[in-house]
């Protein structure tokens, strides 16, 4: 019986790089379907938005309630902050530092603005008598824009225990997975966004 | 302070009161007992915290005994209850108890028996058949677990501090509302179900990853074992399907906390969006249950045949294309809900083509029987008797697959007896089965022979007696979920149901007596498994010893086809490779599932009683426990060679002495030996 | 021994399943007294009839290859590598594939032919309309024609064929007469319908299929199939009450819930209550316009594209 070749004994440091390579490349496939389950409740959350469009109860339907400047200068926010990010990978593979942290910075603060803006949107039209139990319609369309927001939060969570992690222990093979799964989340909330402008918005909007 | 919670909360029933109490004397002396005998710290760090895969099998097993015990004195409380409520008689147990034991029976029998027993399995066997030392994600393994405990904790304090949900198992809106169910019976329901559902999802992601990236070298996709084939599957299907169900269970939240309607009748919701919802999720759901039963199946008969499992190509693709159709049904659930003729016809043609590649797994099955040299040991009969009641019950869903049919037996006592049919049939005789075959390998010693065949015929019998009358009372137009019924002449067919569950009863009895029984005799030489492979295994899981050594494997095996092990001891080859050892990378445990699962508890107990301090505290504990988890760097370590080394040759040590007694009492291990060959 | 016990087990199910289906002859389903659960009856019988090509065989084969090939038979042959032979693959596909083709061809027919939703009046024959709305927990029965309405009772002449209209004024319920045939949710705020006819005079039970709360199980109700004469009669002991029914009287004393609640019978009906229940849960929606006598067909077409829909749109989100 054939065993493999496993040459490491005692430097745990430097484990083979058989060993390693592969546990970081689960980490990110494990991330990507993790992602695809995440996308299957934002699925949901479209496909109700959709059975529930016509349910407005007397209430407002998109076109009265949507407020499309602000929702661009947000969407924009979101956009640029992927590109950000995409710098910080491009900083990490050139093993960079200070420039992750700093495009990671700029990352969060774009994403910041955006949930300022959604937070603004909502009290908004909570104000106005418009919350989610006012009607079907604005159930729907509060929960799958707030499960987004919910997402990003947390993503603006992630950077910042990124960016502790980045000050205490640097590029390392722990943080490196790390900033490529956030990475992933972002990207994907990007997306996801992209979904919900057109559909939600844009379509509401007509 | 307490929100909805106070005094009255504590229920004054006394069958209530008998049961709490009960539970609490069990408790404690479980609790006196392994403080008595100074096993908390044993229990905290070798299993509680264990990453382990083989030994969360374990655990998830023996809640799901324990939760079994617990739905089916439920089952017997609805047999009695339909035996005595006939004619105007109310029966013993009034609707607000008697709706809560069926929602009860329902939700925990899927969510906390079948579910993990089948999430157990594969935690057991599915790393040792693909020659893996654990799973892609050691410690979300052991957090599923803890959340899955959780919901079942919660299930069972809904017991004696409140109410259980009273609107079925699937709290079809709008009576799961606000609206008309005030209480926190559906609270319970939803965050038992959210938290738990949580862990399985994580645990399909795991075990999804698990088995696409860390096979052995060698093991490509077609020469994987049929059980890790259907387990692969079963995660395809809980990744795809499990969200839609925290989605959906999410809305229903929002609905009863903040005022929101999506499923309300009036402002804007859609009630049928939910049934259509809760479904899409539930229809795939009995396929993660089935799909893994097949594999043990698939197994089971190949072992006990001595003989290649036939068609393993078509078995395969037909396990894949089960996967698929599954999502594309579930309307069949509803086609009273007025659909049109296209629709309705659309989705029962779908069910029925469900059928076909079952149909060939049953023929493949049988074509592996044939011209085998079977064994008739326990889990075989099990695998018979499946056959045979899969077959009936394969039967009768493709009857209810028949919209114009399915009109006048839809809600009837028909679906009730064909979902026990095949779930019993299935799902329970698989997971019997999957437990004697490889309990040896959990635990080093095999199960009792006799007291396993006396649970099987109980099990056959009681499962005929209880459900084949409910198939013929349908045809009366009885209903499920009835607390009591006019008609007299429905009485004896209920009484044969109601003694068809005391066998089922005698059955479980039985199995615990078998397990009582194995245990007692673990070390006599007819019970150890002291060679690691007591049925003459085909698959890797049975090459290594018994128990396996934590880290499963001394040297990752290299695959050269299926049923590689059983090619290599034909073949004469030596299963058990020899040094020199290395180093093995294993991960630490952890105690940040637990942790985080106590804290889940906590606040899924607050936000049913919408105490709002008490579930900040216990969200912001899971989220600080999982940030902790994160920061931390020390989270694995290398058994030193010299370690593996001791553990290797001890095993072989065993191994000489034990064929040196072989060949010295032949007749003893006849029963382990002898094989008719040609 | 063994063997003898095996036998014995065998027999004694056989029996026993003998014994169950003498028991189910003389029931609603396989007995019924209308002509959609007359042809529904054909159909389940047809099905089950058809899956015993495959079902008797594997039963069989099951038991005598497991006692043919048991390890103990030195007679039996044993091979342990055969594992495959593609005329046993493409004959254990094919079989059911035929048997399942077949049985669509039939549900494709049936799901159209039995649609609950499709009149069954002949030319020229007039529908009776009944419109049934499902309370906590007790059925409501508006007759609209003739202006009276009914409580957990309800009767129509028989080989008349009548259109229930469905509809709920709380939860998901489903109205069912097993003698007669098929069943239909009732949904607040949907307006579903079906069509059964009872081909003799007699009284049968109906009620609820789907579980709708704690006064479920008491939630039945007779249905008289009578003689043209027979009606008359019912309706005029009907007309005999001193009580009416109208959205604002009566009728929400009718929505508390009540359990096992008696017959009830009201001479005077509000024309538009059914069209009120169903609009009360549309609220701020235009009022949808009434179906009149021959907008039948338009309404019900409509009906089911709108359930359709719903399909769809469920589907889509797969």
């Amino acid at each position: 019986m054939a065993s493999e070749a496993v040459t490491n004994h005692d430097d745990h440091a430097h484990p083979e790089a058989h060993d390693h390579h592969d546990t970081s490349s689960i980490k990110v496939f494990g991330f990507w379907v993790y992602l695809m389950s995440d996308l299957v409740i934002f699925g949901i959350l479209f496909a109700t938005f959709a059975v529930l469009l016509r349910g407005t109860a007397g209430g407002p339907d998109g076109s009265e309630i949507f407020d499309l400047p602000l929702i661009l200068a947000g969407t924009f926010a979101l956009l640029i902050s992927s590109f950000t990010y995409g710098m910080a990978v491009l900083a990490m593979t050139a093993e960079k530092v200070d420039k992750v942290k700093k495009w990671l910075w700029i990352t969060f603060v774009l994403g910041a603005g955006f949930i300022a803006m959604e937070i603004y949107e909502f009290q908004h039209l909570i104000h106005l008598g418009y919350g989610p139990d006012r009607s079907g319609f604005l159930s729907a369309f509060f929960t799958l824009v707030g499960t987004h927001g919910l997402h990003v939060t947390f993503g603006l969570v992630w950077i910042l225990v990124v960016l502790y992690q980045l000050r205490t222990k640097g590029l390392n093979d722990m943080t490196r997975p790390r900033i490529l799964c956030l990475s992933l989340f972002w990207h994907f909330l990007d997306i996801v966004w992209i979904c919900v402008f057109s559909f939600v918005y844009l379509m509401g909007a007509l | 302070m307490f929100g909805k919670l106070g005094f009255d909360a504590i229920p004054t029933d006394p069958i209530v009161l008998v049961v709490a109490a009960a539970i609490a004397i069990g408790g404690a002396v479980l609790v006196a007992g392994i403080t008595y005998f100074r096993k908390w710290g044993y229990l905290w760090s070798e299993w509680f915290t264990s990453v382990d895969h083989k030994k969360l099998g374990i655990m998830y097993f023996i809640v799901a005994l324990v939760m079994l015990i617990r739905g089916f004195a439920d089952a017997l409380m609805m047999r009695t209850q339909q035996a005595l409520a006939v004619a105007g008689s109310e029966g013993y147990l009034p609707p607000e108890h008697y709706d809560q034991i069926f929602t009860a029976h329902g939700v925990i029998m899927i969510f906390f028996v079948a579910m993990p027993m089948v999430i157990g399995l594969m935690n057991l066997v599915v790393p040792l058949q693909i020659g893996a030392r654990d799973v892609a994600y050691p410690f979300l393994n052991n957090l599923s677990f803890w959340l899955f405990v959780a919901g079942a904790i919660l299930v069972n304090v809904s017991l004696v501090v409140g109410e259980f949900a009273a609107t079925g198992w699937l709290a079809y809106a709008p009576l799961s509302g606000i609206e008309y169910s005030p209480g926190v019976g559906v609270d319970y329901w939803i965050w038992a179900l959210q938290i738990s559902g949580i862990g399985t999802t994580l645990t399909g992601i795991n075990f999804f990853v698990t088995i696409l990236k860390m096979r052995a070298p060698g093991m490509k996709m077609f020469r994987m074992p049929i059980f890790t084939w259907t387990s692969l599957c079963a995660n395809v299907l809980i990744i795809a399907s499990f969200p839609i169900l925290t989605a959906t269970i999410a809305m229903l939240t929002l609905d009863r906390y903040l005022g929101m309607n999506f499923f309300t009748n009036d402002l804007g919701g859609n009630v049928m969006m939910y049934v259509n919802l809760i479904w899409a999720w539930g229809h795939p759901e009995v396929y993660i249950l089935i799909l893994p039963a097949f594999g043990v199946f698939s197994e089971v008969v190949a072992t006990f045949s001595r003989k290649r499992l036939f068609g393993y190509t078509t078995m395969v693709w037909a396990t894949v294309a089960i996967t698929i159709l599954s999502f594309v049904v579930w309307l069949h659930h509803f086609f009273t809900m007025g659909a049109g003729a296209n629709v309705n016809a659309f989705f029962g043609i779908m069910t029925m083509i469900i059928a076909i590649p079952t149909g060939v797994k049953v023929f493949n099955w049988l074509f592996t029987m044939y011209r085998g040299s079977i064994e008739l040991s326990v889990p075989m009969l099990w695998t018979i008797g499946f056959i045979i009641t899969f077959t009936i019950g394969g039967m009768t869903g493709v009857m209810l697959s028949v919209p114009a049919a399915n009109f006048v037996l839809h809600n009837s006592l028909f679906v009730i007896a064909h979902f026990h049919n095949v779930i019993i049939g299935g799902v329970v005789f698989g997971m019997m089965a999957g437990l004697v075959y490889w309990f040896p390998k959990a635990f080093g010693f095999k199960l009792d022979e006799k007291w396993g065949k006396r649970s099987f015929w109980c099990w056959l019998i009681g499962f005929y007696m209880a459900f084949m009358p409910l198939y013929v009372l349908s045809f009366f137009g009885a209903v499920r979920r009835m607390q009591s019924y006019e008609p007299s002449e429905w009485w004896p067919m209920m009484m044969v149901a109601w003694v068809g569950a005391l066998i089922i009863l005698l059955g479980i009895v039985c199995t615990a007596i078998q397990l009582f029984v194995s245990i007692k005799n673990r070390n006599s030489m007819k019970y150890r498994d002291v060679s690691g492979d007591p049925w003459d295994g085909r698959t890797l899981e049975w090459s290594t010893s018994s128990p396996a050594p934590f880290y499963n494997f001394a040297h990752l095996p290299t695959i050269s086809g299926i049923d590689d092990f059983w090619q290599q001891k034909q073949e004469g080859r030596d299963a058990i490779g020899n040094g020199p050892y290395q180093d093995i990378h294993m991960p630490r445990n952890t105690v940040a599932g637990p942790v985080m699962s106590l804290f889940a508890t906590v606040f899924g107990f607050a936000m049913v009683w919408h105490i709002w301090w008490l579930a900040i505290v216990g969200g912001i504990g899971v989220f600080v426990a999982f940030i902790l988890r994160v920061a931390n760097d020390d989270i694995d370590y290398y058994v030193p060679a010299a370690e593996v080394e001791r553990i290797e040759v001890e095993h072989k040590q065993r191994l000489e002495e034990y064929r040196e007694w072989v060949k010295q009492h032949p007749e003893e291990a006849s029963h382990l030996q002898v094989r008719m060959q040609g | 021994m063994r063997k003898n016990l095996y036998a014995k087990a065998a027999g004694l199910l056989l029996l026993l399943s003998l014994f169950l289906l003498l028991g189910g002859c003389s029931s609603a389903l396989m007995d019924p007294k209308g002509q959609i659960g007359a042809e529904q009856r054909t159909l389940i019988l047809t099905a089950f009839g058809i899956m015993q090509i495959v079902v008797i065989p594997v039963i069989g084969m099951t038991l005598f290859f497991a006692w043919r090939y048991r390890r103990g038979n030195h007679n039996a042959a044993y091979t342990p590598d055969w594992a495959h032979n593609t005329w046993v693959e493409v004959v254990v596909w094919l079989i059911p594939c035929v048997i399942v083709l077949f049985l669509a061809g039939l549900t494709w027919y049936t799901s159209h032919s039995l649609d609950p939703h499709r009149s069954i009046a002949e030319e020229g024959e007039e529908t009776f309309e009944i419109q049934a709305v499902a309370m906590d927990w007790k059925w409501l029965f508006i007759y609209p024609e003739q202006g009276i309405a009914t409580v957990n009772e309800v009767a129509f002449p028989a080989d008349t064929p009548v259109r229930f209209r469905v509809s709920s004024s709380s939860v998901m319920n489903s109205f069912f007469i097993p003698d007669l045939g098929s069943q239909i949710y009732a949904m607040a705020g949907m307006d579903n319908d079906v069509h059964l006819i009872a081909d003799e005079e007699g009284t049968y039970p109906g009620r609820s299929t789907n579980y709708s709360g704690f006064g479920f199980s008491g939630m039945t109700f007779d249905a008289h199939a009578t003689s043209e004469e027979g009606f008359d009669e019912w309706v005029e002991e009907v007309r005999q009450s001193s009580d009416s029914l109208s959205l604002e009287d009566g009728y929400r004393e009718l929505l508390k819930p009540s359990r096992n609640h008696p017959v009830e019978y009201f001479s005077e009906v509000s024309p538009t209550l059914y069209d009120d229940i169903l609009n009360i849960y549309h609220n701020g929606e235009p009022v949808e316009v009434l179906p009149d006598e021959t907008g039948y067909k338009h309404a019900s077409s409509d009906h089911q594209e709108q359930h359709g829909d719903m399909a769809m749109s469920a589907e889509a989100a797969e």
